[in-house]
């Protein structure tokens, strides 16, 4: 009897305390269930290890005018060139407007070290390694890489001129730490 | 089970009425693909091939146990692992290149699957659910197969991982930490090849639950048939077993005779050379191509030369290899005609087949490099094949005269088998 009166007074304001719990419990679950996916998913992340390989010195003293040497930063090629005058010139010549994605080759090099073109060697549609950075390989339409996996052509300054890639080859983050040693990341 | 006239399992022995009143497994099994399941009595043997994928998965499962008995997914071995599979363990170049075979074997007969279903109307209401669960089942196939590929790490391997991981990165601004976030890395790597290894393992179960529920979707109206007409009683069906048991034997039989020659004969026939080179991160392959069941999507992705409305070309591509796919689970909607069976529909029977010439030409495409005329013929397939189904269909299923029809499934068999006689006779 006792139970039923309690049901009746409760019904009056409208909200069952029955409900209450109800509502709070799944509430609860739901939090639970949502923090517990978190862990789960951030576990696909790079992991520690992987990321401690963010940094790596180059020594570029044997790199001669013309030449270019492939290493390895983060698991992934990176092309360290050495421009020709003459290529620098090529560069510099091709207006803002025929770019697709516009640059200047000063934008993507160092002050007074322009002629060092560093540029992961990723291309920008698939991840594909473009040719150019050895003796005698295909340079593309442009003269500096090309990638053969979907047809992508990349100027002297390795910004897309050609074929699917819709950015530049990406420069990444490094540093002159003397005349002849770069570090990148 | 959907027809009144259906048989009942009646257990005689009492070792299985005991199993009956515990656990009913053996009427399942009997109801589903037993002698109560009633089947329209002229199906042909484009039929055989859904049993025939259902039998390439117990292959491909079995023997991919097998291999992960042996395998190592790490990516400083794994490439020396599957050779080992193929030198020193017993037996083991044979569990391996029937795998690797197997997963070509599964894909003919599912794109014969899906083309029957084309033709003879299967995916048209009330099979509506029938056909939605076949292209989830086929989309978990070509994840599946896709992680398979990476796994013996070899330059195909690598570069199949790199440039499918790299269609993430066509997505803007949360493309980029996409693909990192699904590689664990910058490239791909061993965190990769763990997580692909593991996905592999799962994804032919899920598989398995799905083609479940495809099944039993298909029990609730029955099997369609050649001429699409539905059943409307008991002489339109023979009992699935014996009749359809038999007749799936022998299409059984036929398609592991041709698994076994390709297997036994020229195993690395479909495959690719520069997989046997260990994975260089450094250096891309000459000419990279996947597997041949992806070619018609890959030359879609590849279509795409130029930008277009605001969107650069890569996420054309992109968007336009995954609408391939995601536009089959419109199909049901865009074909408005009631009538099923290309039997009785003139004017789609012969669209449907140049449909099929240009999936050919598409996958021709995705096996040729990137270059002239293979760019411009994987454009015009690209167009058509979008034209099919969105413009061609639609109205096809409203201009179109159907041929006169029989009644029934059984008048259609006798008029056939009449003219039969008098071929005969005459």
């Amino acid at each position: 009897m006792a139970s039923e009166s309690e049901a009746t007074a409760t019904i009056e304001d409208g909200v069952r305390r029955r409900d209450f719990i109800n509502i709070a419990a799944v509430s609860f679950a739901g939090v639970g269930a949502g923090a517990v996916v978190l862990p789960l998913v951030a576990q696909m992340n790079p992991s520690a290890d992987v990321l401690a390989l963010s940094s790596t010195e180059i020594d570029i003293s044997a790199i001669a005018s013309g030449q270019a040497i492939k290493t390895s930063w983060r698991k992934q090629p990176v092309f360290v060139r050495n421009l020709t005058p003459a290529e620098i010139e090529e560069a510099n010549r091709v207006p803002m407007g025929d770019l697709r994605d516009a640059e200047t080759l000063a934008d993507r090099t160092k002050p007074g070290k322009e002629n060092w073109l560093i540029t992961l060697g990723v291309c920008t549609h698939l991840g594909c390694v473009p040719l150019g950075a050895a003796e005698g390989e295909n340079r593309g339409d442009f003269g500096g890489y090309f990638c053969p996996c979907h047809g992508s052509h990349y100027d002297t300054a390795a910004r897309i001129r050609k074929g699917p890639a819709p950015t530049n080859l990406v420069v990444p983050p490094y540093d002159f730490t003397s005349d002849t040693v770069v570090t990148i990341g | 089970m959907s027809f009144p006239w259906a048989k009942n399992y009646e257990p005689q022995q009492p070792l299985m009425k005991w199993l009956d009143e515990k656990l009913p497994l053996p009427r399942l099994v009997y109801n589903a693909i037993g002698a109560g399941y009633p089947v329209p009595r002229n199906l042909n043997y484009f039929w055989n091939f859904g049993v025939l994928a259902g039998a390439a998965l117990v292959i491909q499962i079995i023997t991919g146990v097998i291999l992960a008995m042996h395998y190592a997914a790490n990516a400083g071995v794994a490439f020396n692992s599957v050779e080992h599979i193929m030198r020193d363990v017993n037996s083991g170049w044979f569990i391996r290149y029937a795998h690797m075979n197997g997963a070509s074997m599964f894909f003919i007969v599912v794109y014969l699957h899906i083309f029957r279903g084309l033709y003879y109307g299967s995916y048209k209401a009330p099979r509506e659910m029938v056909w939605l669960l076949g292209v989830v089942i086929f989309l978990l196939m070509m994840a599946t197969a896709f992680m398979g590929y990476v796994l013996p790490w070899g330059q195909m391997s690598f570069w199949g991982a790199q440039v499918i991981t790299g269609f993430f990165s066509a997505i803007p601004v949360v493309g980029e930490p996409i693909r990192v976030w699904l590689l664990g890395g910058f490239a791909p790597d061993n965190a990769a090849l763990n997580r692909f290894f593991s996905l592999h393992y799962l994804l032919p179960f899920v598989i398995a639950g799905v083609i479940i529920l495809h099944i039993w979707a298909l029990h609730i109206p029955g099997s369609n048939n050649p001429t699409g007409i539905e059943v409307k009683d008991e002489q339109d069906t023979v009992p699935f077993h014996p009749y359809y048991t038999a007749k799936d034997g022998f299409g059984l039989g036929i398609f592991l005779i041709v698994f076994a020659a390709l297997t036994f004969f020229t195993p690395n026939l479909l495959g690719h050379a520069d997989n046997y080179i260990p994975a260089n991160p450094l250096s891309t392959p000459a000419h990279i191509v996947p597997e041949w069941y992806f070619w018609p999507f890959y030359a879609i992705l590849r279509a795409f030369t130029f930008n277009f409305l605001w969107i650069d070309a890569k996420l054309w591509g992109v968007i336009a290899m995954f609408a391939a796919i995601a536009l089959l689970f419109f199909l049901p909607w865009l074909d408005s005609s009631p009538v099923k069976s290309s039997t009785y529909r003139p004017l789609y029977k012969k669209f449907f087949w140049v449909l099929v010439a240009d999936v050919l030409l598409l996958g021709l495409c995705g096996m040729k490099p990137a270059e002239q005329p293979w760019v411009i013929l994987s454009q015009i397939g690209s167009i058509y094949y979008f034209a099919h189904f969105l413009i061609i269909l639609p109205i096809v299923s409203r201009i179109e005269r159907p041929l006169p029809m029989p009644n029934s499934i059984t008048e259609a068999v006798l008029a056939k088998h009449a003219d039969d006689k008098s071929a005969a006779t005459a």
